[in-house]
């Protein structure tokens, strides 16, 4: 029988399951940071000169910007200087379909559990796999092209569509946003680009899978949805990382745009490389998320399952600017070993009657610390506007922490403003209790946290909650105190 | 079924359990009474399988196998049910979704199939009604703002749920009311049968009324220090445990 103290050491013991390198053969930029390899990536993108140009702003802005001193971590220092800002795949020439893929590739993506062939691939659900810092194959491009929704990798919106690239990139996150927005803005190498025209209701999910496998290399990458009038779309996006002894960088971004009556909902389910049990090694994410609701009616909805990352650093934000639109974030952080998370959502309320939603459900174990970082902010224009934040951390063990900082700042008095917060633990005599009743101690943990985090996984698509629930049962193996 | 030989356990590095000797056969129902504080709850936990009781001598034995080798869960699943005096809450996790869980934990080691939805449902009606089991209170976070004797029910009905073939019940009837405790009562008679055996804690005769037992047994400070039949517990009503502590103090000073 494990005591108490067997079952914590037990939990920091529990491997990465997708620790694993794919052996391939890379093209990989020289480390450093310097104007040169923008134009080096630019160049191999084979990108038009204004995007060069706006990358070139991006690395101005980066240069005149500070690493943030406002988060509840030591932030570690990151020799940015000593990355490697471009590493793909090499390939011969253009893919046309997936068979020009590389079987080691496809294989990867296999074992990861995110079969790219179209025939095994989850029906109802297009995927988008990006490697490092290239995008190898996006399925079902076909039939959604049939509708007008655009699905494909950001270099080949660059080239299909510059337009609508031109025109939104950037809107949302600019490039001196903060300091790693900026790095990604000069630097980034591919992502995924949406867009859902007027009156569409994509018909399937849209999926971005990301898996960094370089060494000394970050993941700059960005992504960009447009949903058009009347339009609505769901994204969800993944992401694993092999198990290295050194950190590695992720400065991701994200912008989402909502026009008229438009419905956007990002899901995320993050289980980069989180360390080992003394915290050596694991990603630092540090990404950038932010959507507008530009238009009224239009509604923006995070939801995010944190589980791994050595530090996460995101606040995906909403923008309620079109009237009566609506924002929603939904969040599970786990922390345990020494992961810490910095983690919490932004809401700008311009318009009147916007309305908002925050569910943040933090989970710590063993060394972990979570935070909660919220901002509602209501302008003078918002007449009525609503917000309800229910903020919860769940404890497990005597070592961890959990902290909550949420800010409000309302300058408009018809605003309503409702915040809620429960700290618990899980006890002993809970876990005995289940025990009792022939319920094994891993089992009364999932029981328990399941339970706890109900209300978020309900708001993602239905194999991604099981999906979901299953890697917080295997993060939280064994972590009872 | 349930053997209990010169049992000694400590919490804490206090001495709690100082040699308790018991046998009960299979399908007896064995009382067990006492001043509080005696150790009554501390032999139901030992029992259990609760980490923070160290056995430091003697042996259990449950249908043959040495009951103190098995983690809580498999001496659950082995048919051992603890029903708690103090049953816990436990926020966000339903009644009916524990239930169902505890259920095919069980059968899963018994090397039974899941029960299918519909079976389970079935199963629970019955039980529901065995033990006039509220329908409100399957659907709530277990035993989440339960009042005291809606938690004792619930014991009940989980034992109902989970046909042991040794059950513990550790003060089920403090918190009930009069009502409530005939309807335990009698689903725990109805429950009774010639496999099963059943081990009552309790501070009242009046439960013992109900539930009638084979023996009684007084323990005090960490032993059992006298054994009768339901006659017994008659006397303690009466007379209280002062003459058995005297005789037991008397006999520890020799
Ligand atoms: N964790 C613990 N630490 C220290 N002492 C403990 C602990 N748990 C139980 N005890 C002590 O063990 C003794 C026996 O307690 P127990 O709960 O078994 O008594 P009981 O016979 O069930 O009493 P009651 O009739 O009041 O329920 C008590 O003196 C109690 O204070
Ligand atoms: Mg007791």
């Amino acid at each position: 029988m494990m005591n108490s103290n067997e079952i914590i050491d037990d939990i920091a013991n529990k491997e990465y399951e997708f620790g694993f390198t794919t052996d391939i053969e890379m093209d990989i930029a020289p480390p450093g940071l310097n104007e040169d390899i923008i134009r080096f990536i630019s160049a191999k993108k084979n990108e038009p000169e204004w995007l060069l140009e706006w990358r070139l702003k991006g690395y101005q802005a980066f240069k005149k910007l500070k690493f943030p001193t406002w988060q509840h971590f030591d932030l570690p220092e990151i020799d940015l200087q000593a990355l490697s800002y471009y590493a793909a795949p090499k390939k011969k020439k253009q893919l046309n379909s997936l068979d020009e893929v590389d079987p080691e590739l496809l294989a990867t993506f296999e074992k990861l559990g995110i079969p790219l062939n179209e025939q095994k691939a989850l029906t109802g659900v297009a995927v988008d796999a990006v490697f490092d810092s290239v995008s190898v194959a996006t399925t079902f491009k076909g039939k959604l092209k049939e509708m007008g929704v655009i699905f494909c990798s950001f270099g080949e919106a660059v080239q299909e569509y510059p337009d609508l690239v031109k025109k939104y990139l950037g809107t949302v996150v600019p490039h001196s946003d903060n300091i790693f927005a900026a790095l990604n803005s000069a630097v980034f190498s591919d992502g995924s680009f949406v867009y859902i025209p007027k009156g569409v209701r994509c018909p399937m999910e849209l999926s971005t899978y990301f898996r960094i496998n370089a060494q000394n290399t970050g993941q700059f990458e960005r992504t960009l949805i447009v949903a058009d009038d009347n339009s609505y779309v769901s994204y969800l996006e993944g992401c694993t990382a092999p198990m290295r002894d050194e950190n590695q960088l992720h400065a991701a971004v994200v912008e989402i745009v909502a026009l008229e009556n438009a419905e956007v909902k990002y899901s995320t389910v993050q289980n980069w490389y989180p360390g080992d049990k003394d915290g050596k090694g694991g990603i630092y994410n540090f990404v950038t998320k932010r959507g507008i609701c530009k238009g009224a009616n239009s509604k923006i909805s995070w939801t995010q399952v944190e589980t791994g990352s050595a530090i996460t650093w995101k606040y995906p934000s909403v923008i309620l600017q079109g009237d009566y639109s609506e924002g929603e974030f939904y969040s599970v952080a786990v922390v345990r070993n020494k992961q810490i998370a910095d983690t919490g959502t932004k809401i700008h309320h311009l318009g009147k009657g916007t309305k908002s939603r925050i569910i943040s459900k933090g989970i710590s174990a063993g060394h972990g610390d979570n935070s909660y970082r919220g901002l509602v902010s209501v302008g003078p224009r918002a007449e009525n506007a609503r917000n309800f934040t229910q903020c919860d951390s769940l404890l497990i063990g005597n070592q961890c922490g959990s902290h909550t900082f949420p800010y409000i700042e309302s300058r408009n008095k018809s605003a309503m403003i409702e915040h809620e917060a429960t700290t618990s633990k899980i006890g002993e005599d809970q876990i005995f209790y289940l025990n009792a009743r022939g319920i094994d101690t891993e089992k009364a943990v999932a029981l328990i946290v399941n339970g706890y985090v109900k209300e978020v996984l309900n708001q993602l698509p239905m194999e991604f909650a099981v999906e979901a629930q299953k890697l917080l049962s295997i993060t939280l193996e064994g972590s009872v105190g | 079924m349930l053997t209990i030989k010169n049992l000694h356990a400590e919490v804490e590095g206090k001495k709690i359990l100082k040699g308790i000797n018991l046998e009960i056969p299979k399908g007896e129902i064995h009382a067990i009474m006492g001043p509080n504080g005696s150790g009554k709850s501390s032999l139901a936990s030992v029992l259990a399988g609760r980490d923070n009781y160290t056995v430091t001598e003697g042996e259990v034995w449950f249908n043959g196998k040495n009951l103190l080798e098995m983690s809580p869960e498999d001496r659950a699943r082995e048919g051992v049910f603890l029903a708690f005096q103090y049953p816990v809450e436990i926020p966000g996790v339903s009644n009916i979704n524990f239930l169902k869980t505890a259920v095919n934990e069980v059968r899963t080691y018994k090397g039974l199939p899941p029960l299918e939805a519909k079976e389970f449902l079935k199963l629970t009606k019955e039980k529901q009604q065995l033990v006039d089991f509220n329908t409100n209170l399957m659907n709530r976070s277990l035993n989440e703002g339960f009042s005291g004797g809606e938690k004792k029910r619930n014991e009940i009905f989980q034992l109902a749920m989970l046909n042991p073939s040794l059950a513990i019940l550790d003060e089920t009837d403090s918190g009930l009311d009069i009502d409530a405790l005939r309807i335990v009562s009698n689903g725990v008679n109805k429950l009774r049968d010639a496999e099963k055996s059943f081990v009552v804690i309790t501070h009242y005769q009046r439960l013992l009324e109900y539930i009638v037992p084979d023996f009684v047994h007084v323990l005090y400070n960490g032993r059992i220090i006298k054994t009768g039949t339901k006659e017994l517990a008659l006397e303690l009503e009466e007379k209280g445990y002062d003459w058995l502590k005297e005789a037991e103090h008397q006999k520890e000073s020799v």
